[in-house]
């Protein structure tokens, strides 16, 4: 591997950490290749080939993370933290968010405040997921 | 029984550069700067601190063959080798001030978590670090539904 093989991945790896750090802010595509010290031309694919995946869906994974993070803590309506993670549209954030959860804003949080109003011990024998397939755990993660 | 970590070791891809981030930039003091032949064996601890080194090691022949050296410095380049180091410091702000001054590269400004307030950085190769400055007296630990605050 060259030289500049590292440098670009040092590259990458700040366009990343901008990512996990400024997420709730409107990242386009001409400021992180910016960041990347890439051509808008060459950055999807450029970080694609050296984390797996396209920097929009690594920075739609980032976002939703720190939404269920505030759906679970806090009283803020659905609007609200689609907004205050870096979502325009709340049909956009719904979406994403049901396609990488698996579920809803409206349901993750109807079952993780499900799971806060027991004690935690309980939460947390009873959430477990099953070695038996016998019951699907209310999984906060 | 074993009694302390003496040496922990991080890769780095350039040791004069690792000296100029670990020593003139965070302000470690070198251990031990020894070429042995084989090897520079290139040790730095926190002032006051010989009893923990860290070894700035370098990846590459013999120790690696040609191509298992790339793939080392592919991921040390992708920040896929974890934390080379936890630091602790007296007043996080102002030591977070200075190393912004000396052109360190922060992952994350100082936050206040439930055991202190630490930030997250990066040394020029990509691996990451942090510093933080611990709570004084008790910590309670939140329950695990807390635990995305962490991130």
């Amino acid at each position: 591997m060259s030289r500049a093989v590292e440098d670009r991945n040092r590259h990458m790896l700040r366009v990343r950490d901008a990512m996990d750090r400024d997420y709730a802010k409107p990242l386009d595509i001409p400021t992180l290749a910016r960041i990347g010290y890439v051509s808008e031309a060459h950055f999807i694919r450029t970080f694609r080939a050296t984390f797996g995946e396209t920097p929009h869906r690594y920075l739609q994974r980032r976002r939703v993370e720190r939404a269920m993070f505030l759906l679970r803590e806090t009283d803020r309506s659905v609007s609200e933290i689609c907004l205050d993670v870096g979502f325009t549209s709340l049909g956009t954030f719904s979406r994403t968010f049901t396609e990488v959860v698996g579920e809803p804003p409206t349901t993750y949080r109807w079952r993780a405040a499900d799971l806060r109003a027991v004690p935690a011990c309980f939460a947390k024998a009873w959430t477990r997921p099953s070695s038996f397939g016998e019951a699907r755990g209310l999984s906060v993660d | 029984m074993l009694t302390n970590i003496t040496h922990s070791q991080v890769y780095v891809l350039d040791q004069d550069e690792a000296l100029d981030f670990y020593v003139g930039k965070l302000g470690l003091e070198v251990n031990t700067d020894a070429d042995l032949g084989f090897m520079r064996w290139l040790t730095v601890n926190v002032p006051g601190h010989p009893e923990h080194q860290l070894l700035l090691e370098k990846p590459g022949p013999p120790a690696h063959d040609d191509a298992t050296a790339e793939q080392v410095r592919e991921l040390v380049t992708k920040g896929a080798m974890g934390m080379a180091g936890i630091f602790t410091v007296d007043d996080i702000h102002k030591t977070y001030e200075e190393l912004v001054a000396k052109g360190v590269e922060f992952t994350e400004e100082p936050t206040e978590r439930f055991y202190g307030t630490d930030c997250g950085l990066r040394d020029p190769f990509g691996n990451a670090l942090r510093i933080g400055q611990p709570k004084e007296g008790p910590i309670e630990v939140p329950d695990s539904s807390q635990a995305g605050e962490w991130s």
